[in-house]
């Protein structure tokens, strides 16, 4: 998996004229990195997710997917949005499911791929649960168990714990992490939470707005397994500080 | 809930049984009971309650055919929209009744015209109801389906339509009370039997305890309706309540 995104434009034409969201954006993403972009409200950060999953067309500029250009949204490239997008009317494993029916998979193979799927996610016991149900944490779980049974060749997320309480929100961070080293999946995560972006990447893109750029880039050469102490030592603090300085200018 | 039928009842019974009142002019319960009675026992009540079932039935079986896909595609095409809305809306403040002399002209006096009438005076309402529902699908569950691998018409079957069936429910509960309405207006003007026509024989003979008594049957059908259609919304869409 290779995302490479180059010299890309986005412009929106709003009531008060042309505004541009997003300006020359080069980034990449290679097969089992976990990137985030982080960047302050209007940056642009998701307005390039939606690019990438073919939800919105730049202006100028290519995204291309293994050297393809991409064609509007596709399975191969799963996205979990910030708000609940479950189907309310489905049970968890019919949620799960949804995206391999939708691809016309057999009935059979599909419950087999959503459960382990949603095994992966430590959900199995709730499969035959309504969304309503669960917690907001446990809805993403399976928003992303949803994602990964297309096996896309790559995740995108856009800031998929910003609804969620501080302790619960830590402990997502944990287990995305986990699920990450687990299946060797590559992400695209959009946060404004620096301290999460740390916590999490390999590598940051830092975004600044009006018009939304693309300021740094961060490597994260903190080790793997991370846990919540690291966000306690002297390293971590020294990358989220000088994360936020680049925010300021 | 109780105390608003009761009271009026005993309201009833206490003024139409005070001396001086005529039991024409106002029939006592009693009365009423006896009509229920008399009419039962030669077998009209359940002939005109399924006679005007059987039109009510159809002509909004009709609506609801064409309303539902015409609906959900208004909904979802603002180029099937844009076609449709603006006639629609104009023909919606036609009052239906006022199409009756058309349909029997047009479709004689058997059973054609009324199921007509209930059709054109709840498809406009039904569809233009539903349209709306789509409105309130949130953008985010399109979308995500996109990413899922699905394309427009999967869309259109596996999300919008499934997002709406509570809407759709509750339109046609509100909606098949106007049935209810038309399928009277339709027997007063020309029927050989139904709930209207009995009513309009009664006033003939000056039958107010029966036209009291028909009214009764009125009123308890349409409510039983109403909570038919509350059951099955409850008990289809659990999960779209607490
Ligand atoms: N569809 C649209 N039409 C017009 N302007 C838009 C549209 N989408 C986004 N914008 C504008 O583009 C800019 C970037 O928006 P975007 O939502 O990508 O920012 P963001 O970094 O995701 O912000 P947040 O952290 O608040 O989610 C904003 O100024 C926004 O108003
Ligand atoms: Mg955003």
């Amino acid at each position: 998996m290779h995302l490479e995104i180059s010299n890309l434009y986005k412009q929106f034409l709003t009531k008060q004229g042309p505004l541009l969201a997003l300006e020359n954006i080069n980034l990449h993403v290679e097969t089992g990195e976990l990137v985030c972009a982080v960047g302050a409200s209007g940056s642009g950060k998701s307005t390039l997710l939606r690019l990438v999953a073919g939800l919105d067309q730049p202006t100028e500029g290519s995204i291309t997917v293994d050297g393809v250009p991409i064609m509007g949204p596709g399975s191969d490239r799963g996205m979990v949005f910030q708000k609940y997008t479950l189907y309310p009317w489905m049970t968890v494993q019919k949620n799960v499911e949804s995206g391999l029916k939708l691809q016309g998979m057999e009935a059979i193979q599909r419950r087999q791929r959503a459960s382990y799927y949603l095994e992966m996610v430590g959900l199995a016991g709730f499969a035959r649960a309504l969304p309503k149900e669960l917690s907001g944490g446990m809805k993403q779980r399976v928003a992303i168990a949803r994602a990964l049974a297309c096996q896309p060749k790559i995740l995108l997320m856009d800031e998929p714990f910003g609804a969620l309480d501080v302790q619960t929100k830590e402990a997502m961070q944990l287990f995305l992490l986990d699920l990450w080293q687990r299946t060797h999946c590559t992400i695209l995560m959009i946060t404004h939470d620096v301290e999460e972006a740390v916590f999490l990447s390999q590598r940051i893109y830092v975004m600044t707005a009006r018009p939304g750029t693309i300021q740094t880039e961060v490597h994260v050469e903190l080790p793997m397994p991370r846990h919540y102490e690291i966000k306690r030592t002297q390293d971590f603090l020294s990358y989220k500080n000088a994360i936020i300085d680049r925010l300021r200018t | 809930m109780a105390a608003s039928i009761v009271l009026p009842l005993i309201a009833w019974l206490i003024i139409s049984n005070l001396p001086g009142v005529n039991s024409t002019f106002l029939p006592s319960p009693q009365n009423v009971i006896e009509a229920f009675q008399r009419l039962g026992a030669k077998g009209v009540i359940t002939q005109d309650t399924i006679a005007s079932c059987i039109r009510v039935s159809a002509g909004f079986a009709l609506s609801v055919a064409i309303a539902i896909p015409l609906g959900i595609t208004m909904g979802a095409f603002t180029s099937i929209r844009a076609l449709f809305e603006p006639i629609i809306s104009l023909l919606r403040y036609m009052p239906a009744p006022a199409f009756i002399p058309l349909f029997i002209i047009y479709l004689g006096l058997n059973e054609e015209p009324k199921i007509a009438l209930i059709l054109v005076g709840t498809v406009f309402f039904n569809t233009l109801m539903i349209m709306d529902s789509v409105k309130f699908v949130p953008k985010d569950l399109i979308e995500v389906t996109y990413t899922l691998g699905g394309n427009r018409l999967q869309v259109l079957k596996s999300v919008i339509t499934p997002y709406i069936i509570p809407s759709i429910i509750d339109t046609l509960r509100v909606n098949i009370a106007t049935s209810w309405n038309l399928v009277v207006v339709a027997e007063l003007v020309a029927a050989e039997d139904g709930l209207g026509k009995r009513i309009l024989l009664a006033q003939r003979f000056l039958r107010t305890d029966e036209i009291f008594a028909y009214l009764i049957i009125l009123g308890v059908i349409g409510f039983a309706l109403d909570l038919a259609f509350r059951g099955v919304l409850k008990l289809s869409c659990r999960w779209a309540f607490d």
